[in-house]
């Protein structure tokens, strides 16, 4: 099996293991963020360019460094491969790069935004962006679109990492969600300006890394960070039943899929669950959930992302280790 | 002139037609190859040091060198007619005069690879090439160049003609692939590369159409006597389609290592700078290559005379050189605005950019409304500093090389003649360019 060693830390993984993998199988220190892979999703990753990394070299066999940042989501290991992430001034400094074209031309309407608190894009800024934005110039807009009676896209906010067109392949038969247009005027819409009617479909909620697409039942029904997160399951025919729910006093306001760690649904669900059972008596609760430092809702989150930054830091903290 | 070996009938009457081409000669490399084993057709291409003609420059004995044979798969050659970059026009003009030329590349070359199919993508514009393609090509399947058992030798080919749809990013070759296979002309994230999973996920070989054209008159004359052409690594002949301020526009064929300031001031090519004026800077091969100011170009930042070929054009790298590219010869004049080339390069690439990856898809959004700025005269001094850097965010961290397309003009124009950027910027007045710029901003207003 390839050994790899990702910010001085070495690994030992399966061979077809991407770096992005590697570094999450060593843990949140080293895992560059990433905004399109999906580990869920049989095709996805490669197109936002947030997770790059520099390979400082090749492999035992072939020990050159690679000549341009390369998307760790798509880039396998080679054994004797050595990456470098947040010990890279340089790396970080790509990537800050990234970010600013990311926030380019999103509105930035985190306060009227649904997605407000448990955004990657707001956590991926907060924790590698400027201050202020270089942009000067009107920002793309787009008229909001409602696919099928549940789902709202508001193409103004999204980022194109194509998770939800993959989800829809992966998920659907016949594929009518996808992308219109070319370059900075492309467009997610559905193809045929028809309901998207499949009991799955609720999943691109999940996987939009921005606000997106929102589910209508839920909009503008309570900010995330005052609703609390309860893990339950109900026997269902159509998915496997295992569904995070959303309480705000004793009402539920959501239902969504369980996200692990790395803020990725673990188990798809169907629409059924998700939009229609909304009682406590169609659940079984198993207990609070437990949610990963991964976005604002959970607290002190931003003083971890501060040291990440400081890299001199963590350079010292893994020497130390060592 | 030198050897003249893709052009050299290209004037003579009816050559688009298969008898007057048969007659030049034609068709003689396909019956020499089909009599010899396909790995030996394979071996003379690597010997003749043929590098792809579509840009990048890599040795297409190599490429085919790396095609997956597995049992039992077929495997593709296709070739890349979609020229779109700004300044390039030869391919255009090869298959619009000498049809057969390209045909006969494409049966010996697939023969060379073990394809039984194969395909012409081309560009969607050109549809009356496409006409004429359609013709030869049926011409040759009559004569029995094309369909079953060719010309006796067992070796079977379909060779089809795909019309694109008006994107450039559709030339770059996995976008190529994706849209031949009836797909959204996305670029594909490598590995895997096409020569492993290709068209329908079979093993692919893209080729340029001056590339494959070329291996007819290296299969004519054998590999060693092409490599005798040229200089170093750049060997045989190379088409150059020049434009902009000169005397004689046009398609040239050149033997790689001629001197620029041949090339550009002879009469047998160039013949100088049109209405006496003094020559500025030239974008050596197509829209994506540095910029070069008229000295630089001339000669080398060593002081030694500057050759068309892939070493010598890219002598300095990207501070004193630029790159040979597809061919693209574009000479600016003393009257010329860089700042303005640059914007009209920009603008080009940020309608082209396909959007998969977001430093080309804002990036270059970006870049072009900067530059408008600057134009517009409302530039300010920071402008210039933040083009340069944001070319420098998309250089290197994008999918495919229509990110650096787009950023190198940016990098060069700056690199050269920052000075005439912070004209515009500091005393926009006295541009008299600033009032062109708002006659093609209005006609691109009301064109909406
Ligand atoms: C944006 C973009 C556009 C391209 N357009 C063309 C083209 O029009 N014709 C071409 O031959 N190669 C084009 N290329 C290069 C191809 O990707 C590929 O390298 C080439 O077809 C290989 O052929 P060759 O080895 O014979 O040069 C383009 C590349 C990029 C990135
Ligand atoms: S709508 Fe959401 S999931 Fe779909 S491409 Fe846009 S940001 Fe990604
Ligand atoms: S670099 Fe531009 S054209 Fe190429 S894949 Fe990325 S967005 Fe598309
Ligand atoms: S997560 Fe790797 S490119 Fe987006």
């Amino acid at each position: 099996m390839p050994k790899v060693t990702i910010d001085g830390v070495e690994i030992e993984v399966p061979k077809g293991t991407t770096i992005l993998q590697a570094a999450r199988m060593i843990g949140k220190h080293v895992a560059p963020p990433a905004m399109c892979y999906y580990s869920k999703l049989d095709v996805s990753g490669g197109y936002c360019r947030t997770c790059i990394v520099r390979v400082t070299k090749g492999s035992a066999a072939n020990p050159n460094p690679m000549p341009k940042p390369v998307a760790s989501c798509r880039t396998e290991v080679m054994d004797g491969m050595v990456v470098e992430n947040f010990t890279s001034e340089q790396v970080l400094a790509d990537r800050k790069g990234v970010v600013e074209f990311l926030l380019l031309n999103h509105p930035l309407d985190c306060p009227v935004c649904d997605q407000a608190g448990e955004c990657s894009l707001q956590d991926l800024g907060y924790e590698n962006g400027a201050e202020k934005t270089r942009y000067d110039f009107e920002r793309r807009t787009f008229e909001k679109i409602d696919i099928g009676p549940k789902i709202q896209l508001h193409m103004t906010r999204c980022i194109l990492c194509y998770r939800c067109v993959h989800t829809a392949d992966q998920l659907t038969e016949k594929r009518v969600h996808g992308v219109l247009n070319r370059g900075e005027v492309s467009e997610i819409s559905t193809y045929i300006a028809a309901n998207i009617d499949n009991e799955l479909s609720g999943n691109v909620i999940d996987v939009c890394p921005v606000g997106a697409l929102t589910d209508k039942t839920f909009r503008f029904k309570s900010r995330v960070w005052f609703t609390k997160p309860v893990d339950a399951h109900r026997d269902c025919k159509k998915c496997a039943g295992k569904v995070r729910l959303w309480f705000k006093g004793e009402e539920v306001l959501r239902v969504t899929g369980r996200k692990d760690q790395w803020g990725e649904v673990i188990d798809w669900i169907c629409n059924e669950c998700r939009f229609d059972r909304k009682n406590l008596s169609d659940w079984i609760v198993e207990g609070p959930s437990r949610i990963d430092p991964h976005s604002v809702i959970s607290q002190n989150q931003y003083e971890l992302a501060k040291l990440k930054l400081d890299t001199g830091e963590q350079l010292k903290k893994i020497k130390e280790k060592k | 002139m030198g050897k003249q070996l893709l052009l050299e009938n290209i004037n003579v009457p009816g050559i688009e037609t298969l008898s007057v081409y048969r007659a030049n000669g034609g068709y003689k490399a396909l019956e020499k190859a089909l009599k010899m084993q396909q790995s030996e057709v394979v071996d003379e291409v690597k010997k003749s040091g043929l590098r792809g003609r579509g840009g990048a420059g890599f040795p297409t004995g190599m490429k085919w060198g790396f095609i997956a044979k597995p049992e039992g798969v077929p495997r593709h050659l296709v070739c890349n007619a979609d020229e779109s970059e700004p300044g390039t026009f030869k391919d255009r003009y090869l298959m619009q005069h000498n049809p057969h030329l390209l045909i006969e590349g494409m049966i010996l070359s697939s023969y060379a690879l073990g394809a039984n199919t194969s395909y012409i993508y081309i560009r969607g514009e050109l549809l009356y090439v496409y006409h004429i393609l359609e013709k030869a090509i049926q011409a040759a399947y009559d004569a029995g160049f094309l369909g079953d058992n060719i010309l006796g030798s067992g070796f079977n080919l379909n060779l089809y003609c795909h019309l694109g749809a008006g994107a450039y990013i559709c030339g770059e070759e996995t976008a190529l692939i994706e849209s031949l296979e009836g797909k959204r002309g996305n670029p594909r994230i490598k590995p895997p590369f096409p020569a492993v999973s290709g068209v329908w996920g079979r093993p692919t070989v893209v080729n340029n159409v001056e590339t494959i054209a070329a291996t007819v008159p290296i299969i004519n004359m054998g590999g060693e006597e092409y490599a005798k052409i040229g200089v170093g690594k750049s060997t045989g002949t190379k088409l150059i389609s020049a434009c902009g301020h000169i005397n004689n526009p046009g398609v040239y064929e050149i033997e790689l290592g001629l001197s620029c300031e041949e090339f550009l001031f002879d009469d047998k090519y160039c013949g100088g700078i049109k209405n006496g004026k003094k020559f500025k800077a030239v974008v050596a091969g197509g829209s994506s290559v540095p910029i070069l100011p008229a000295d630089l170009f001339l000669k080398t930042a060593k002081g030694e005379p500057r050759l068309m070929s892939y070493e010598s054009l890219s002598d300095g790298g990207f501070i004193s050189g630029t790159m040979l590219g597809s061919g693209g010869f574009i000479v600016l004049d003393e009257t010329a605005s860089i700042v303005k080339n640059l914007w009209n390069f920009t603008r080009f690439y940020h309608h082209e950019s396909c959007g998969q990856c977001s430093p080309c898809r804002e990036g270059t959004g970006w870049m072009e409304k900067i530059l408008n700025r600057i134009l517009e005269g409302k530039g300010k001094q920071t402008d210039i500093d933040l083009l340069f850097d944001i070319q420098s965010k998309i250089d290197g961290k994008t999918i495919c090389p229509l990110g650096e397309a787009a950023a190198w003009p940016v990098a060069s124009a700056i690199r050269h003649f920052r000075k005439e950027f912070e004209e515009y910027v500091n005393k926009p007045e006295e541009i008299v360019d600033v009032k062109h710029y708002y006659a093609v901003n209005n006609l691109q207003q009301s064109a909406k």
